[in-house]
């Protein structure tokens, strides 16, 4: 009885969610893709109604907004019907994003990390560079990317650790900003008393200031998983037809394939939850082990 | 006397500089704390009770006049790890349990490993808590994470305790025990104690001596020596000796409020 009603309460509003997103989006492609099919009917000289529009909406082959089961099949048919691979396996191509992202991530948080321990122990770093590292973030990226990848094609370095340099540019951001803040989350109390141990700066760092910042190393790294994965794709775009996920929009929008670029969108999208995802569980791990979640 | 002394200070001026013009924190203080004594310092709040204990421990520094904490200045005390302070609020670190905030210090004084396990038992133990070594604070309550980081600041080997309103934020119940366990463990150890409490009975009950100070600027009035034994059970506090000596401090509190510029 507990149980069910704990079901009832989590799990409905969920799947009412879901359920209304999926009619909206039913109903918008009945409505973006009904133009094509009067323009047909028009062309040809007959008079169709709603009863005959709507089925045909449904199945279009370059519909302006592809139903979702199209795009469930297209995602079906490219990831369980095709080698890994292969070519037109969306999970080659995701391989693709996905070791960029990774790797990006990981400089990124390494960078961001640096960074904001070098702020919190030094002032001239405190004062001079944080309105950089804001300012980093101002630039539209989209714009910067092709400039960055260019730039270091020039001193040799393209393909994987290129596209991860464009993720690592955005995942550093947040991963700074949170860990300056976490860093000097200790309040004077706890300080001074580390200074009554005359503790060395090393063992104020490791055994308060790391320990402290923490939950807002995951907070940040949860935001900048994410934004690496759209690093890694706007990467891509400069670079062409290796492969990835971005590749594959491009390709997409070139010859009007609307299937592919929604079925890469969310190949990305499924990506980019399952590393938050992770995430959150190394999150609840650590908490848990730390005695700071209850 | 220079080098007898557990805490020695001459003449001791402290002066913050803030927006709103100079502070006087201390004005003149002189002191001198014997080693195995239990001070308390009691005054109200502004009277520098607790800057004088951190000018002791080095967390604050003063702008005129000498101190000596064991014969050597306050900053050479705390390299070699003279005391240990107890701050008004616990102040254990959430992540790490029980037994782990009071292995602290330990570890950050590279105490061995196998000597770090029984200081923290022998720690623990002396304030009741050995039950709850495997505990995260917040599974305790107000007093008992109290208790532990009373243990911290004993599990290594300081002479002198540096309390500061350890126990302003618990019900009167949890403070008369831990008063009572407080007293005991002084008797036990012989560590000299100063203790900072704005609270008569509590200064009375405990001490060898107190020091009754004043603000504005912050400074000494007056320092009685306690004529209670050192063996006192909680009803000592009933006795006329013991009422006596209080009604002492509220005067001697009551004169240094109205005093010139009160």
């Amino acid at each position: 009885m507990h149980r069910a009603s704990r079901l009832m309460r989590n799990v409905l509003p969920v799947a009412v969610i879901c359920l209304v997103i999926v009619a909206v989006w039913y109903v918008a492609a009945v409505g973006l893709n009904a133009k094509w099919e009067r323009d047909q009917a028009a062309r040809a000289g007959v008079e169709i109604g709603w009863a005959e529009i709507v089925p045909a909406t449904m199945s279009q082959e370059r519909p302006v907004l592809p139903a979702p089961h199209q795009v469930a099949a297209e995602i079906w048919e490219t990831t369980a019907n095709k080698r890994i691979t292969s070519k037109r396996s969306l999970v080659y191509h995701g391989w693709i994003t996905l070791s960029a992202t990774l790797l990006g991530f990981v400089m990124g948080v390494a960078l961001g990390i640096l960074l904001a321990v070098g702020i919190v122990h030094n002032r001239v770093m405190d004062l001079s560079v944080m309105p950089w590292i804001i300012s980093s973030q101002t630039v539209p990226i989209l714009a910067v990317a092709p400039m960055i990848i260019v730039v270091l094609y020039n001193v040799g370095i393209s393909g994987l650790v290129a596209k991860a340099s464009i993720s690592a540019y955005l995942s550093f951001f947040p991963v700074a900003v949170g860990m300056v803040k976490g860093l000097r989350a200790p309040d004077g109390m706890q300080l001074d008393l580390m200074r009554t141990y005359s503790a060395s700066d090393w063992q104020v760092f490791w055994k308060l200031r790391w320990p402290s910042s923490l939950p807002y190393l995951f907070a940040s790294l949860k935001v900048a998983v994410a934004i690496a994965l759209v690093g890694a794709i706007i990467g891509e775009l400069p670079t062409g037809s290796q492969g990835g996920f971005g590749a594959r929009m491009l390709n997409g929008s070139y010859y009007g394939q609307v299937l592919i670029i929604w079925s890469a969108l969310f190949g990305a999208a499924i990506c980019a939850a399952l590393m938050v995802g992770a995430i959150g569980v190394a999150q609840r791990v650590v908490l848990r082990r730390t005695g700071q979640a209850r | 006397m220079t080098g007898a002394g557990a805490v020695v200070a001459s003449s001791l001026d402290l002066v913050f500089q803030t927006r709103d013009g100079p502070v006087h924190a201390l004005s003149d203080v002189d002191l001198e704390v014997a080693p195995g004594e239990f001070v308390s310092f009691i005054g109200p709040s502004g009277c520098g009770k607790t800057t004088l204990l951190r000018v002791i421990a080095d967390l604050e520094q003063p702008t005129g006049g000498t101190i000596t904490v064991n014969g050597m200045t306050p900053e050479q005390a705390r390299l070699n790890r003279a005391y240990g302070y107890v701050f008004q609020a616990a102040g254990l670190y959430p992540w790490r349990t029980i037994e782990k905030n009071v292995r602290l210090p330990l570890e950050v004084m590279g105490y061995p490993a196998q000597e770090r396990i029984e200081r923290v038992r022998r720690a623990l133990d002396l304030v009741g808590l050995g039950d709850f070594a495997r505990m995260f604070p917040w599974q305790l309550s107000g007093g008992m994470q109290q208790r532990a980081s009373i243990a911290r600041a004993l599990a290594f080997d300081a002479d002198l305790l540096l309390m500061d309103e350890p126990f302003g934020a618990l019900d009167e119940i949890v403070r008369d025990h831990l008063n009572e366990q407080l007293l005991a463990l002084h008797a036990r150890t012989g560590k000299t104690v100063c203790f900072v409490t704005h609270s008569i009975p509590e200064a009375v009950y405990l001490s060898t001596r107190i020091v009754v100070m004043s603000p504005r600027p912050g400074r000494i009035i007056d320092v009685i020596e306690s004529p209670l034994p050192a063996e006192r059970p909680l009803d000592i506090r009933e006795s006329a000796a013991f009422l006596e000596l209080a009604t002492r401090v509220r005067e001697g509190l009551r004169s240094g409020h109205s005093g010139p510029d009160g």
